[in-house]
């Protein structure tokens, strides 16, 4: 029975990952172009509020020599285009694919700190999951908790 | 504390949990009075919404007492007797400040799962899968609210019955959204699918806007009174007459102006179609049944507007896009946008405006909230909403 629900909910997360999978047009090969690609987050703020003196947000501060950044005026008065990208491509094959795994890919913490600082810009903190949790988590739910674990580096972003 | 619990597909129960703990500056704690079922908890109890885990604490409706308040809480105290928007809006970002409250970029822990599934990340909803935030639901005695200054709205003293005003917490504002975003306005037809909780508010501000006819559509005959009787609004029973049918003869032959879907993934039908989409989706080939939906855009008049208000979580089977384009139609939908409405809302509802009260069929005691559940799946005994009062 835990095992035929496992699969039905299995089931239900790949039907609904098929729709956004279906919705991506084909990916051109890689020509290492995606390494150096932009990760971009809209700040509703100036630029003169998201990069004072020059001073980058914190969050991407720590990530230091490890990214270049840059922003520029959102079109339509809507903010602060902020940008970041690794300053040395990551590393691919199994050991990327490792790192991806565990959230350690450079990439994923790329995207974690801009999505911390555009929070901490507009509201002046990242909003915490509960703690304590009240989950009890079987088979199916783990692979949840995974998905939350690396849901903050992940995504389109 | 004692919460209710999602334990599986069709699987819920009473547990103790811990308790909720103030983790942002602008959190409070609340107790919570009153917590309805809502017709999407459905969708989550039959295993439709993917991202949930054992113990995840089910109710998104809600209306309770501060009982703590963070240290950032500026118009918040305790003792407030406040209903809470559904979703959550961190009040700041671009969509919160242009009214696009469910958008919100801040609210959501883990963006990645809907980025994945849908393009963007949306904001986050109590009680509702870990896709759309994880945060802990309100069956419970007392629930975490983040952003309490932007997402709990005070109760006015003349609206005592907490069972009236809990629904301006989401089957309020997502109903009145219908209407709005719909385009209702002064001479319209509009026809709205379901007479449940959302489609019941969506038929009254349909008629609140404006609209000179308003045409609700179910199969359950106590939700066809109640539309009837406490929302003044006209019904069609799909399971007794042709609706494309009916609705031409209303409408003179054009169709409803302005068509809202309040049903959702789990349509039902009496056609053969009906059988097509259950088989789908079971088989997972499409994630929802959209059979209202089909109904509105093929009924509505040329040129007109359809708000899908129903929820849906992925993709569906034969979409009449044809129909949506030649006719010129304008098809919208969303969550719930419900911190621009709850105000406005409750006090229609204090004033009788808005009724609601009778929406709440079964109050009754979180100890009872997998009957409640029972009931409300069954649509046994009445139930039209199930209402737990910790």
């Amino acid at each position: 029975m835990a095992l035929t629900k496992t699969i039905g909910r299995a089931a239900a997360v790949a039907g609904a990952v098929a729709g956004g999978l279906a919705a991506r047009r084909s990916r051109p090969r890689q020509d290492g172009t995606d390494a150096r690609r932009w990760f971009v987050v809209t700040v509703n703020r100036s630029p003169e509020e998201v990069m004072p003196d020059g001073k980058l947000p914190e969050p991407l501060a720590r990530l230091g020599d490890a990214i270049e950044v840059r922003i520029r005026p959102a079109p339509g008065d809507k903010g602060t285009e902020l940008a970041a990208r690794l300053t040395h491509p990551p590393e691919s094959g199994p050991a990327g694919a490792k790192a991806r795994l565990h959230g350690e890919d450079p990439r994923q913490q790329v995207r974690t700190a801009l999505r911390e600082a555009k929070a901490i810009l507009e509201v002046g903190e990242v909003v915490l999951p509960d703690a304590p949790g009240t989950t009890h988590p079987g088979l199916g739910g783990r692979l949840v908790a995974v998905a939350d674990r690396i849901a903050q580096g992940k995504g389109r972003l | 504390m004692k919460a209710l619990c999602w334990e599986g597909t069709n699987e819920v129960a009473i547990e103790n949990v811990p308790d909720p703990q103030i983790r942002n500056s602008g959190d409070v704690i609340l107790k919570v009075r009153a917590s309805a079922v809502c017709g999407s908890d459905l969708h989550l109890l039959g295993g439709y919404i993917p991202a949930m885990q054992s113990g995840d604490v089910l109710g998104h409706e809600f209306l309770g007492e501060v009982a703590e308040v963070g240290p950032g809480v500026r118009d918040r105290k305790v003792g407030d007797r406040v209903v809470v928007c559904s979703f959550v809006g961190c009040g700041r970002c671009w969509y919160c400040t242009h009214d696009l409250w469910s958008l919100c970029d801040n609210a959501n822990t883990n963006p990645g799962i809907t980025e994945a599934l849908w393009g963007s990340a949306i904001g986050a909803c109590y009680g509702y899968s870990h896709a759309l935030g994880g945060f802990a639901g309100s069956h419970a005695e007392y629930i975490r609210v983040p952003f309490a200054d932007h997402g709990t709205f005070v109760v006015p003293d003349e609206l005592a019955d907490d069972l009236a005003a809990v629904f301006a917490s989401d089957a309020g504002p997502t109903g009145w959204m219908g209407a709005d975003l719909g385009g209702v306005k002064s001479g319209d037809v509009v026809a709205v699918w379901g007479c449940g909780g959302v489609g019941q508010v969506a038929a009254r501000a349909a008629v609140l806007l404006g609209a000179e006819r308003v045409i609700s559509i179910d199969r359950i005959p106590e939700r066809l009174a109640q539309a009837e009787k406490y929302m003044g609004v006209e019904t069609i029973d799909y399971a007794k007459t042709d609706v494309g049918a009916e609705l031409r003869e209303r409408t003179g032959g054009r169709g409803p102006d302005v068509c809202i879907e309040a049903v959702g993934m789990e349509a039902h039908s009496t056609g053969p179609e009906y059988l097509y989409d259950q088989i789908k989706q079971q088989l997972r080939l499409q994630t929802d049944r959209p059979t209202a939906v089909r109904e509105a855009i093929y009924n509505c008049r040329k040129g007109g507007s359809v708000f899908c208000l129903g929820v849906f979580a992925g993709v569906v089977d034969k979409f009449p896009l044809g129909a949506l384009m030649n006719k010129g139609l304008t098809f919208r939908g969303a969550q719930q946008h419900g911190h621009r409405y709850i105000p406005m809302l409750l006090d229609r509802i204090a004033s009788g405006d808005l009724p609601t009260r009778h929406l709440a069929t079964h109050p009754m005691s979180l100890d009872e909230g997998p009957e409640g559940y029972r009931l409300f799946k069954e649509k046994e005994d009445n139930c039209v909403r199930a209402v737990f009062q910790p």
